[in-house]
């Protein structure tokens, strides 16, 4: 398993240089219209070929690997806010605090999360920050459910019962120790979410109501690949291909992480 | 154990209400208004006739009234009439519901009938080759992009080698059909929306079934199953299997919205006329009602989904007690 968990680092290794270095990487400027050389395919110019405004397929990848990383990274950072926040609430006061929390997230959790992000984005407006805001507002049930069973039980703990003693504020025992303790089981619940949110950028992207063009976002690269489906086989494979390997990688980390610490 | 159904559905209620309440805060707290679409960039509507128009959809009114009109209205099953063309809500959500719950319902039992085997084989020969590859197998089916693995196929099955059709439910002529003619025609388009549906769903529930599975084959009573001599046959399928099937009954009923959120995806690219599409056209139309319509209901399919497994759980699992 470990040998996968390195493949998985990896490729997130990768991606996150390429994201990081993208300016440097491309090796056009990716909305730079080529009418010239409209839909050509994979050539020594153009090294993926290009789309049907003759824009380098690469380098719009490149900057595409950009906004799918910082899509995942913000939307799962503000879920696992979120997530932390009410988790740690629930489960540290208990009661009836507890109660209304945890029916919040059963109530949550019945949507059809994707209905529910649909509906928002299309309301509003299909901005980068908009999709960042409403994939994390509706997928941090998850991590606050983690939360809550782990601090349930740190929380009967001696060294809890003697920063009491010590008279330490709730807010203190929370912040440094409980949440701290807890947090191994939701470092693999990131890890899988940005993957999960990835995902659900490019679906959205590539349904129209994502990232608009002309910023380039895998989904709708893959998107206008569709409508060139039979002349451009280039326009469909490499975005998609960049997807499932990011995705990959990321379910691959994470699950490594999960064994790893299942086992000590 | 009627007691017991009972009780669960009285705790429905407050998460029914719930879901109303989220449903309506999302389409409220939005900014335009749904007379904007067929006024706005229309010079010739005045003012008076858009008012008239809010008066009419009762969107002038402070929303916790137009709440509550909506609730009063939702306990008599009037889900309202939808903006674009006129016809009650529920009349349109329920001619798309059997098309997106028979597509769904076929991928659940491709998946049961395809991931129950690979799970448990993976986990008979646990660390093998075979379970290795499996592994591999699934981890490709989580990663892959629904929407892109539909394109592929549509391309490669339909438009290249022309052996299967690409969108809709049924062909042109499908009236002129006879019976059987017309099932087999419906079946042939929809092998490929089904298939694409299940695939994702097939790695999470092998995954979960090598997982169960595993666990079951080291408990004591497999031990003592094998000590007194019993078949490896009898141990893996009457001892094991039994066990380790119970958990997938809240799988599934776990898997439903993301099963019907899943629908939006496939049933756009393959043109398929069910509740995502649906979904998404009223998405795109500001049909506010159905919007509501739509999310209420899938919301609530879920929560019976739930309760099923819950209650099959408890009526198969000796173990449970549902007092």
């Amino acid at each position: 398993m470990n040998k996968l968990m390195i493949f998985g680092f990896s490729i997130v290794l990768f991606f996150a240089i390429i994201a990081i270095f993208a300016p440097f990487v491309a090796t056009h400027d990716p909305g730079k219209i080529d009418i010239e050389n409209i839909l050509t395919g994979p050539s020594k110019e153009h090294v993926l070929g290009t789309d049907s405004l003759g824009r380098d397929l690469f380098s719009r990848m490149v900057f595409g690997t950009r906004i799918s990383l910082m899509v995942g990274f913000i939307a799962v950072g503000i879920a696992a806010l979120i997530g932390i926040a009410l988790g740690s609430i629930a489960g540290y006061y208990g009661k009836w605090v507890d109660l209304i929390i945890m029916r919040f997230v059963d109530i949550m959790l019945c949507f059809p999360t994707f209905f529910l992000i649909l509906a928002v984005i299309a309301l509003l407006e299909p901005s980068i920050i908009n999709i960042m805001i409403i994939i994390g507002i509706t997928s941090w049930m998850g991590v606050a459910r983690l939360i809550r069973a782990e601090i349930l039980s740190l929380k009967e703990r001696d060294f809890i019962y003697a920063e009491k003693a010590i008279g330490a504020s709730d807010f203190r025992i929370i912040t440094r120790h409980l949440i701290p303790n807890a947090m191994a089981p939701v470092l693999v619940s990131i890890t899988l979410g940005i993957a999960a949110a990835i995902l659900v950028e490019s679906s959205l992207s590539f349904l129209g109501i994502g990232v608009q063009p002309p910023t380039p976002s895998w989904g709708n690269i893959l998107s206008e690949g569709k409508s060139v489906m039979g002349a451009a086989w280039w326009m469909m494979l490499f975005p998609g291909l960049a997807i499932f390997i990011t995705v990959l990688g990321y379910n691959l980390l994470g699950e490594g992480i999960r064994e790893r610490l299942l086992k000590t | 154990m009627i007691k017991y159904i009972f009780r669960r559905l009285i705790g429905l209620i407050p998460l029914l209400l719930g879901i109303t309440i989220i449903t309506f805060a999302v389409i409220h707290l939005a900014p335009g208004k749904p007379t904007d679409m067929e006024t706005q960039f229309n010079p010739k509507v005045s003012m008076e006739a858009r008012e008239r128009m809010m008066t009419l959809y009762g969107l002038d009114k402070p929303i916790h009234i137009q709440y509550k009109d909506w609730l009063i209205r939702l306990l008599h099953l009037d889900f309202g009439i939808s903006f674009v063309d006129s016809r009650p809500v529920m009349k349109k959500i329920l001619e798309r519901i059997p098309v997106t719950l028979g597509i769904n319902l076929a991928s659940i039992i491709l998946i049961l009938l395809i991931g129950i085997p690979i799970g448990v084989s993976s986990a008979v020969r646990e660390g093998g080759f075979y379970d290795r590859s499996m592994t591999v197998f699934v981890f490709v089916g989580f990663a892959i992009p629904t929407f892109w693995l539909s394109l592929i196929l549509m391309d490669l099955v339909g438009v290249r080698w022309g052996i299967l059709p690409v969108s809709g439910i049924k062909s042109l002529e499908f009236e002129q059909f006879g019976f059987f003619e017309k099932i087999f025609d419906i079946a042939r388009h929809l092998v490929l929306p089904v298939f694409v549906s299940a695939f994702g769903g097939l790695a999470g529930i092998s995954r979960y079934m090598r997982s169960n599975m595993t666990n079951v084959l080291k408990q004591d009573y497999i031990r003592t199953a094998r000590a007194k001599g019993l078949r490896e046959k009898d141990v893996i399928y009457k001892h094991g299997l039994k066990n380790a099937l119970l958990p997938v009954v809240t799988i599934l009923g776990l898997s439903v919205p993301g099963l019907i959120g899943g629908s939006v995806i496939f049933e756009s690219i393959f043109s398929i006329p069910g509740m995502g599409r649906l979904f998404y056209e009223s998405v795109m139309t500001r049909d506010y009602p159905v919007i509501m319509g739509v999310l209420v209901i899938g919301a609530s399919l879920t929560l019976l989904g739930n309760l099923l497994a819950d209650v099959s759980y408890a009526a198969v699992d000796p173990r449970i007690k549902y007092e």
